[in-house]
């Protein structure tokens, strides 16, 4: 960039006003502002950063960077496990990068940002209708620190010092988990499955559940891709020792399975990024999070939650943060959570997205994926030495693809795929699983066409093929 | 005078008509519905769905309607000038908003092998060490999705840190002055440690002595920003370091006023240990209405070691980038995957666009501007700056209305509903907690010397209205999409409606003219 030009993005650069506004002070140079910093603190090299470009200099260093990435567009992906590929309607981000929404902050002021407000809170009550639940905050940052800070309500609510979860869990989920609870001293406890289905061990679970458990957590559909049906003997459990009964979902699976609501949850987390929300490497993702419309439950939620009010002289309504005091800046140390921004965007983006589908919609996204997941399944199965599912359970969106009478490595199969075949495979979960051999999660949503799926079995058997 | 848009707009679910739809799914193909069959059958019985979830039913046109009227009633940065305190609104260029919309970023998968991925890896890492160079820190995890989160992964590494050393145990409390942003307390008590607040001195910086006072044994940590909330740069911070340091305590950089300081001083040069930096207030990327923001952390060489996983690295001998897993103490992780990616690529096009010296400029007119503002309001009756008169601010300076809510009844909150009316967005009201009646107001670089005027004017007008007619000012604003709202109602157990179903179920919140 030109040096002597003033920075399109700074105007008060210009000599002349930078001059006047100094006058206006009653200082000579910029530096008279800064004296107060000890000199031997004061930073006298230039930072070691790149000189400016100009816009169009920008772009064409960011785009020659970003072509060097294989995009799911380009590559036809099969991966899932906590990030899916669906398609994102024209109409989402044609409303989300209007500025208005894009470059407004947190709506501290409520009479000129009522639109970000109604947007959030039909955001919030569309979540409720498909969890089933009375109240969502505003978003969370994702499923797994929302995990986290449910959990974390648990304790707030009934002070107990154990958990427990299943054994089929998100490594990444799991440990954030791990993360959010260690202040407390808490203690995690895994329920087993059964090695048949794939379901909770309901014995398992019973075992670890006592007057000790602050709360129950289990994932519908869980994380191998199977639809967990032992749900309300889940609850029972739970709720028979006083525990919380805490349910992780994927959204896109509510036009078609139950609300949580309806078989005993207390509180729902999930991942809201596959509602209109794209890939971006993983993140901003989206943190689901209701509960019941309880008051000590509600008193106990974290983060920002909008509500429905009325003009101060009630002829007309509105909407505003509410519940503020349980918030950082007016509790402080007594906050239910340190949250404040959040993924408020991210959620307007669901909002639009379940606006358009509709109840209708939803319903047929859920069986779409269904059908095309086990199409999947049964084209793979016809692959000599390829075994998909591994548990006899119905499942939704993913689904293990083992490998083992193959006598090649999941790992290997993966790179194959990749390097002569062009497509991108499921997730090794050989690492996390053991005992599942060589395995590998797909994934299959109503992105993928008859033609993908054909040809990445096509792909498969040829690699599957070759040499060892 | 400013006119928001008033649309009226009708919640959601009253809108649409049964059957409408906004968007068509692309139909299963005939033969592999024959091969599969229905899917009602494949689902167990104990968990379907009876029926569909009560979303509203809209077209395409309705549902786009809806949201462009609500977004006409929302102000954003845009629109003009957005002084909010310590939460640095400046410009966000559109430049980053079209590179963030490509492919090559929207349809990347996180799992996604390594060899696919290198050119948004590179992006990670070159900002990585950009963000560390800027800081004066080590290296930076670019994981936290917020700057809240960042503040929490800090004080969880405080707290691995004392763990490490073996006196986790007595390393119980966390020190905040009474100035800080609420986070700071809120994130010490989530990472499980006891907060301790130390008050500021008459000057509006931290009391040393009563610093001096609260360090034991028992220290795990000091949270300071700096410049603080009041905008004065803590010019004690080298000593404040030291006791910290002595007392075996680690000292922790709130990031939200880095602004003012970029290229003229380093937090790791001051002697903080760990450094959160706002993405999306420093960096220029929008707030979106409350996220998706971003919050790196920055710590020393020291605590490296604690960093959750996994780290954007490069291995030269390859010429790869890649994802390390290997920290020894890691504590773990502290979300999925690996940040907010989206949000980094765009702080990674405005550091481009600014290089060294645009940072540097940044900060300076962002502080020249706070200074101008000092100066010209500086004499408005019932407008007074408390603490340090004379000494300059950075980024930001707070003023206080008690004189004017003593003589007229008109208060902070009364000041800045007026604004609205102005077409200028409030400052921060009511903070930080040791000023009464408190406008904290942060102007950024991004603004031009007229819209200054413009805001100093504004406030000229309202103080000579709330001297001459208060219930004007009190009952503002007037120029919004609604007047001023009932926020007490919002809360209030007997009236909350925080869903729709809620409100549908309880039937309590109606309006006279609707």
């Amino acid at each position: 960039m030109p040096k002597a030009h003033v920075h399109p993005y700074i105007p008060n650069s210009v000599p002349e006003t930078k001059q006047e506004m100094m006058n206006e002070i009653g200082i000579k140079t910029i530096d008279e502002l800064y004296t107060d910093v000890p000199k031997q603190l004061r930073f006298t090299r230039k930072l070691n950063l790149p000189e400016a470009m100009s816009e169009q200099e920008v772009s064409r260093h960011i785009e020659a960077l970003l072509c060097r990435n294989k995009s799911a567009r380009e590559t036809p992906t099969f991966l899932g496990a906590g990030c899916w590929h669906h398609y994102v309607p024209a109409v989402v981000d044609s409303i989300v990068q209007r500025s208005e929404f894009l470059t407004s902050y947190t709506p501290y002021q409520p009479e000129i940002s009522q639109g970000m407000l109604q947007a959030l809170f039909e955001y919030q009550s569309m979540i409720c209708e498909l969890t089933g639940m009375d109240v969502a905050n505003s978003s969370m940052y994702d499923w797994s620190s929302a995990l986290g800070e449910a959990i974390r309500m648990a304790v707030r609510l009934n002070n107990r010092t154990q958990v427990v979860v299943p054994r089929i869990i998100h490594a990444d989920r799991y440990a954030t988990l791990q993360t959010y609870i260690e202040p407390l001293k808490m203690h995690i406890e895994k329920a087993d499955y059964n090695r048949e289905t794939g379901l909770i061990n309901l014995e398992s679970l019973k075992e670890r559940v006592s007057e000790k458990t602050a709360a129950v957590y289990i994932e519908n559909p869980s994380y191998l891709g199977f639809i967990e049906s032992q749900v309300k003997e889940s609850a029972e459990i739970a709720h028979d020792k006083g525990a919380l009964f805490i349910v992780g979902v994927d959204p896109t699976s509510l036009g078609v399975l139950k609300a949580p609501g309806d078989y005993g949850a207390d509180i729902v987390v999930g991942e809201g990024q596959p509602l209109g929300n794209r890939l971006n490497f993983g993140g901003p993702l989206l943190g689901l999070f209701a509960c019941r419309g309880e008051m000590e439950l509600i008193r106990q939620m974290p983060g920002r939650v909008i509500g429905m009010t009325t003009t101060l002289k009630g002829d007309k309504i509105g909407f505003c943060m509410a519940l503020q005091t349980r918030e950082q800046h007016i509790r402080r140390e007594r906050a239910t959570s340190n949250i404040c921004t959040n993924e408020a965007l991210c959620a307007v983006a669901s909002a639009v997205y379940l606006a358009l589908l509709g109840p209708e919609g939803l319903k047929e996204l859920g069986e779409s994926i269904i059908i095309r997941t086990q199409y999947a399944m049964h084209k793979l199965n016809l692959i000599k030495g390829v075994k998909t599912p591994l548990f006899q359970s119905p499942h939704f969106k993913e689904f293990t693809v083992n490998f083992d009478k193959t006598g090649k490595k999941a790992q290997s199969i993966h790179r194959t795929l990749l390097k002569k075949y062009g497509i991108h495979g499921g997730k090794s979960i050989s690492k996390e699983f053991p005992e599942l051999g060589q395995t590998a999660l797909y994934c299959v949503t109503e992105a993928h066409s008859r033609h993908d799926i054909d040809q990445l079995m096509q792909s498969l058997r040829a690699a599957l093929k070759g040499k060892r | 005078m400013y006119r928001q848009a008033q649309w009226n707009e009708k919640v959601i679910f009253e809108l649409g008509g049964k059957g409408r739809r906004g968007y068509a799914l692309p139909s299963v193909e005939d033969d592999v519905l024959k091969l599969v069959g229905s899917p009602a059958d494949k689902l167990p019985k104990a968990v379907v769905r009876s029926q569909p979830p009560r979303l509203p039913a809209l077209s395409e046109a309705e549902v786009v309607r809806h949201f462009t009227r609500l977004s006409q009633m929302n102000y954003g940065v845009d629109m003009g000038f957005y002084p909010l305190g310590s939460c640095t609104m400046k410009y966000n260029p559109k430049i980053n908003e079209e590179l963030a919309g490509a492919v090559g970023i929207t349809e990347l998968h996180p799992n996604q092998d390594e060899s696919t991925v290198q050119g948004i890896l590179e992006i990670m890492y070159t900002l990585s060490r950009w963000l560390a160079e800027i800081t004066g820190t080590h290296e930076v995890c670019l994981q936290p999705s917020a700057g809240a989160h960042g503040e929490l992964l800090g004080a969880l590494i405080m707290r691995a840190y004392h763990k490490f050393n073996g006196d986790a145990e007595e390393r119980t409390e966390l020190i905040v002055p009474d100035s800080a942003h609420g986070t700071n307390p809120a994130s010490g008590t989530m990472a499980g440690f006891k907060i301790v607040v130390v008050p500021s001195n008459q000057n509006g910086t931290l009391d040393l002595k009563a610093l001096k006072a609260s360090v034991s044994g028992n220290t795990a940590g000091l949270m300071l920003t700096n410049p603080n909330t009041l905008g004065l740069f803590e010019e004690d911070i080298a000593e404040i370091a030291d006791i910290i340091h002595k007392a075996g305590g680690l000292l922790y950089y709130d990031g939200a006023n880095l602004n003012a300081i970029m290229g003229k001083t380093r937090p790791g040069d001051m002697g903080y240990d760990i450094v959160h930096i706002n993405i999306h207030k420093t960096f220029s990327t929008p707030h979106g209405g409350g996220g998706p923001g971003s919050g790196p952390i920055g710590v020393s060489k020291e605590l490296e070691k604690f960093l959750p996983v996994p780290q954007v690295a490069y291995d030269k001998k390859r010429d790869r980038f890649y994802l390390d897993y290997d920290k020894a103490e890691s504590i773990g992780k502290i979300r999925s995957f690996y940040g907010n990616v989206a949000v980094l690529l765009r702080a990674y096009a405005y550091i481009l666009s600014m290089g060294s010296e645009g940072l540097e400029e940044a900060a300076q007119i962002s502080v020249l501007n706070a200074n101008y503002l000092v100066r010209k309001l500086s004499g408005i009756r019932g407008l007074e700056l408390p603490y340090a008169k004379g000494r300059p601010r950075k980024h930001e300076c707070v003023f206080s209305v008690k004189s004017m809510h003593k003589d007229t009844g008109v208060r902070a909150m009364d000041v800045a509903k007026r604004l609205l009316d102005y077409g200028l967005h409030s400052p921060t009201t009511y903070f930080p907690l040791i000023v009464d009646e408190a406008l904290m107001i942060e102007p950024t670089e991004s603004v031009e010397k007229e819209e200054l005027d413009r805001f100093v004017e504004a406030l000229k007008k309202i103080s000579e209205e709330a001297y001459s007619n208060p219930n004007l000012v009190k009952n503002a604003p007037y120029n919004a999409s609604v007047t001023r709202l009932d926020e007490a109602k919002a809360s209030h157990p007997k009236t909350m409606a925080l869903s729709w179903r809620m409100h549908q179920n309880r039937n309590i919140i109606k309006a006279a003219s609707s």
